[in-house]
């Protein structure tokens, strides 16, 4: 068929088709990577357990818990991305699927109080309080850690699948599809409100004794939660670099662009969207249940939607579309957010509305394109 | 039918023997003993039997002084001397009960008068079915709840003639219930059947509950022998109960109207902004929270330099209200959104962030705790519609209230060159720009509107709800679930959509539960715009993925 070509087209063609997969990280990348799974996985653990308290380089369990929420944040702020700035959805309802990992991994945290809770029963308290007499049927096997692991999976993203297959499929997008995303993390919310879904109401899961037997808040397993979640956020960068490079990546992006268009060239955008949909609510899962044994609690303001659109001014403070943006939005935002609400509590929302103002107005490229747009003019300066 | 003559015989006989009594009293040219001598007599000194018929032809001659006698017999006032002399004892002076003449000094010999409990209980209804004819309402309706705990057939003239008498709709019905309740308990099924019947018509909500035990069984039996009674009791009840449920099934349609009403204002204005510019504005709910904040400060400003005009101050908010969230809404528009234009998510962020500023300065100067909003005198109260319904003022008026803002913004969009201006941008804003159109300044007047219903928005709820700095935010999401359904551009759209979603939720809610009914609705949304992803009202044509 490339016979009846002329050459120069016949090249262009062979050029276009068979475009060279994008390294998955570049080399300069992958030195940044590496170390920063060393300060992951050795420095901050190092310097927590290793180092006696008085030690001027001993790193308190204070913050090592703060980054290890921050890093659950992360891998949300990076979810968030893929959808977002990839493909061009903004949903303002990613909170319900953080909170329901959250929720499928307190189940099993509350099975594992065992009858050290305050009425010694074998229920969890609430239940003896609201005077359940045994547990309701989405609660069988959560005992079993590897069951609450597949939930953790399983619940957000068979939720996210039905409900973007119905709204992938009539085509609702932009800030309808916000709207009604934020919608479905309200309702959940109500549902969780209640004392009769069985999952403890407006307190939630709380008071956590163990997790895989060990104490949860002992500072070996402190740390190893930190660690877990930072290879959790790495992977995370890592799968999400491998989608975007990918030849699936730039049809995704096209459909940011000019979805008629795609849809005009053969391709099937509900296939596309969809995937990564999916993709996204189940990377918050798993950030919800490396977020819950680490703060200790899950409730249902967790989805409300003030929480769901914060999520996106992470990933719009670091830069949308580059994976990297988000996870640094992700730590400046929540960085900024527990020293106001320390210090001046009363301006943090002044702040935060003003981010939200600024940034969407001066910045929508984030802090990464501004580094970006810097190099680039720095280059271009030199002769 | 005996027991019915008995009680007549005996009305009549306590009448003839009270006529009598009238008829010599003048001849005793004294105050006190108005009472014939003999009913005296039986009362201090007669066995239980006979104190007890006395009472009851006291209380049915309808006599003034009898109260006062009974008053004070029950008090332990009225003395005996000996088996003749009966004397009324107070502070130290005695009156003699059959002459009225003062007995002085006062006999040592006194014997109080035996009460047992029967003719207690006798006495106390005695005295409240005299009471029944005061005056004084407070009066009237103590001594009707207490008969309601203790009449018998012997009352009965005495209820009826007070139910002919009363005006007070409360008493009315008490006393009613309990003439009910005794002709219930009548041996006569005459009688039975007839109150059975009178019960059906009753507005009172509380029959039903006189009714039910006559079907009941107890053991093997009915606690109502005879079949025709309980067949009837069975008509009455069901009237009742229909009535009741008319009662419920209005008032559901009403609070959905009222509920809809409400997330009309609320929504109204943000479908005319999201229909012109795409934008969803965030910060609605805050522009709502501003009017009704706008309201406050000026119900506070009445309340300090014009109380006598206090019940007008609504009058004065209105304005307030509209103006406030008019101009935050065009200043926003003049300075955030305008350079979002074309970026609809980015103004969803941005307007966001505005909503938190708004929040959070709310709170600084009023403070985070809700803020009183009284209603003036004039909307309180309400419209009694059924036993079982009350319509509140308050209500009604913010119903009237909605359709009046939506008559004039219909008559603003479709009557004026502004509305011209709206609809000519929302349906193709280039075309509109090329034809001298200044779409600029369309949109900030646009953009005014729309934030200053949220205001009048504002105001109306201050009326019926808590005004505080999160206000706004319990109604964003169901405004824009007004929207979504209504689709945008269409003023009927929006106004099918409120009352729909209004009253589908009121209906739900008797059904499943105010969080379920709330969820049932937002599923059927997300479903419902499945089928009519532009809502109910679409713009058809050209416009459809514009």
């Amino acid at each position: 068929m490339n016979a009846s070509l002329p050459p120069q087209v016949a090249a262009q063609l062979d050029r276009t088709l068979n475009v060279p997969r994008r390294p998955l990280l570049t080399r300069s990348g992958w030195a940044v990577f590496l170390f920063a799974a060393y300060v992951l996985l050795v420095l901050v653990p190092g310097l927590n357990l290793l180092l006696p308290a008085n030690h001027p380089f001993h790193l308190s369990d204070y913050w090592v818990t703060l980054a290890g929420k921050i890093m659950c944040y992360a891998i949300v702020a990076l979810a968030m991305d893929l959808i977002w700035g990839y493909a061009g959805i903004l949903s303002l309802g990613h909170g319900v699927f953080f909170a329901l990992g959250g929720y499928a991994m307190g189940m099993y945290l509350m099975r594992s109080i065992g009858r050290d809770g305050v009425y010694q029963s074998d229920l969890p308290d609430f239940m003896v309080f609201l005077d359940w007499k045994a547990y309701p049927w989405y609660w069988s096997f959560t005992d079993h850690f590897w069951y609450a692991a597949l939930l953790v999976v399983l619940v957000p993203g068979l939720l996210a699948f039905i409900f973007g297959y119905f709204a992938f499929r009539s085509r609702i997008k932009g800030v309808y599809f916000s709207i009604i995303t934020q919608a479905l993390t309200y309702a959940f919310m109500l549902l969780f409100f209640r004392n009769d879904t069985g999952f403890g109401g407006n307190n939630g899961f709380t008071d956590f004794k163990r997790i895989l037997g060990y104490p949860i808040s002992a500072p070996g397993t402190r740390v190893a939660l930190f660690a877990a979640t930072g290879v959790a956020l790495l992977g995370a960068l890592l799968l999400g670099r491998y989608v975007v490079t990918s030849k699936f990546g730039r049809v995704l992006t096209a459909i940011r662009d000019a979805e008629s268009r795609v849809m005009f060239c053969g391709y099937s955008p509900l296939h596309y969207k969809l995937f990564v949909w999916t993709l996204s609510a189940v990377l918050c899962g798993i950030a919800g249940a490396l977020y819950v044994p680490q703060v200790g609690i899950i409730n249902p303001s967790e989805m409300s939607p003030a929480n769901s659109i914060e999520i996106a001014i992470w990933a719009a403070v670091g830069g949308r579309g580059t994976l990297i943006g988000p996870i640094v939005g992700a730590f400046v935002v929540n960085g900024a957010k527990s020293w106001f609400t320390q210090a001046v509590p009363e301006y943090w929302l002044f702040f935060l509305g003003l981010l939200f103002i600024l940034v969407t107005l001066f910045l929508p490229q984030g802090v990464i394109g501004l580094l970006k747009r810097r190099r680039i003019v720095r280059a271009s300066d030199r002769p | 039918m005996t027991a019915l003559l008995a009680s007549l015989r005996r009305v009549v006989v306590s009448f003839v023997l009270i006529g009598g009594a009238a008829l010599l009293a003048p001849l005793f040219s004294s105050t006190a003993h108005a009472v014939a001598p003999e009913l005296v007599r039986d009362l201090a000194l007669g066995e239980n039997e006979e104190k007890v018929k006395a009472i009851s032809a006291l209380v049915a001659s309808g006599d003034p002084d009898a109260l006062p006698l009974l008053q004070s017999l029950l008090s332990g006032e009225v003395q005996t001397v000996g088996d003749a002399t009966v004397l009324r004892v107070k502070d130290g002076v005695a009156t003699n009960l059959a002459t009225g003449a003062k007995v002085e000094p006062l006999p040592e010999s006194r014997d109080d008068v035996v009460l047992n409990n029967r003719v207690r209980r006798e006495l106390a209804t005695g005295i409240a079915a005299l009471q029944l004819v005061a005056t004084d309402r407070a009066t009237r309706l103590a001594a009707a709840q207490a008969l309601q705990r203790g009449a018998d057939e012997e009352m009965l003239p005495a209820i009826q003639a007070a139910l002919a008498k009363e005006q007070d709709p409360e008493i009315k019905s008490l006393l009613s219930l309990t003439q009910a309740t005794v002709q219930l308990a009548s041996t006569d099924k005459a009688i039975r059947v007839a109150a059975i019947r009178t019960l059906a018509e009753s507005r009172d909500p509380n029959t039903k509950t006189l009714l039910l035990p006559l079907l009941e069984k107890k053991g093997a039996d009915f606690a109502e022998p005879d079949s025709d009674v309980r067949a009837e009791a069975e008509l009455s009840l069901r009237a009742i109960e229909s009535r009741l449920s008319t009662g419920e099934m209005v008032g559901r349609v009403f609070s959905g109207i009222s509920l809809g009403s409400i997330l009309l204002l609320a929504a109204l204005g943000l479908a005319i902004t999201y229909g012109l510019m795409g934008v969803i504005n965030m910060a609605h709910g805050e522009l709502i929270m501003i009017g009704a904040y706008a309201t406050y400060v000026v119900q506070n400003l009445f309340r300090a330099y014009l109380p006598a005009a206090f019940d007008f101050y609504l009058l004065a908010a209105l304005p307030a209200a509209f103006a406030a969230s008019a101009l935050t809404g065009m200043v926003l528009e003049r300075s955030v959104i305008r350079f979002l234009y074309g970026r609809p998510l980015e103004t969803l962020l941005a307007t966001w962030g505005i909503s938190l500023i708004l929040i959070q300065a709310v709170r600084t100067i009023f403070g985070a705790q809700n803020v009183q909003v009284e209603n003036p005198a004039w909307m309180s109260g309400g419209v009694q519609l059924f036993s079982n319904l009350v319509l509140p003022y308050s209500r009604i008026v913010i119903i009237g209230f909605a359709a009046a803002v939506v008559a004039l913004i219909g008559l603003l969009l479709t009557r004026t060159r502004l509305g011209l201006f709206v609809r000519g941008v929302t349906q193709n804003r280039k075309m509109a720009d090329a034809l001298g159109v200044p779409t600029g300044r369309v949109d900030t007047y646009a953009f005014g509107l729309g934030s200053g219903i949220a205001g009048l928005a504002g105001c109306a709820l201050s009326q019926i709800g808590n005004v505080g700095p999160d206000l706004g935010q319990s109604y964003i999401v169901d405004s824009f679930m007004v929207v979504v359904l209504g689709g945008v551009g269409q003023l009927a759209g929006t106004v099918y959509a409120a009352m729909g979603l209004g009253i589908a939720n009121k209906f739900l809610e008797a059904w499943s539960g105010a969080v379920l009914a709330k969820i049932a609705l937002l599923v059927f949304i997300i479903i419902f715009i499945q089928k009519r992803p532009q809502g109910l009202f679409a713009l058809k044509g050209r416009m459809a993925d514009a």
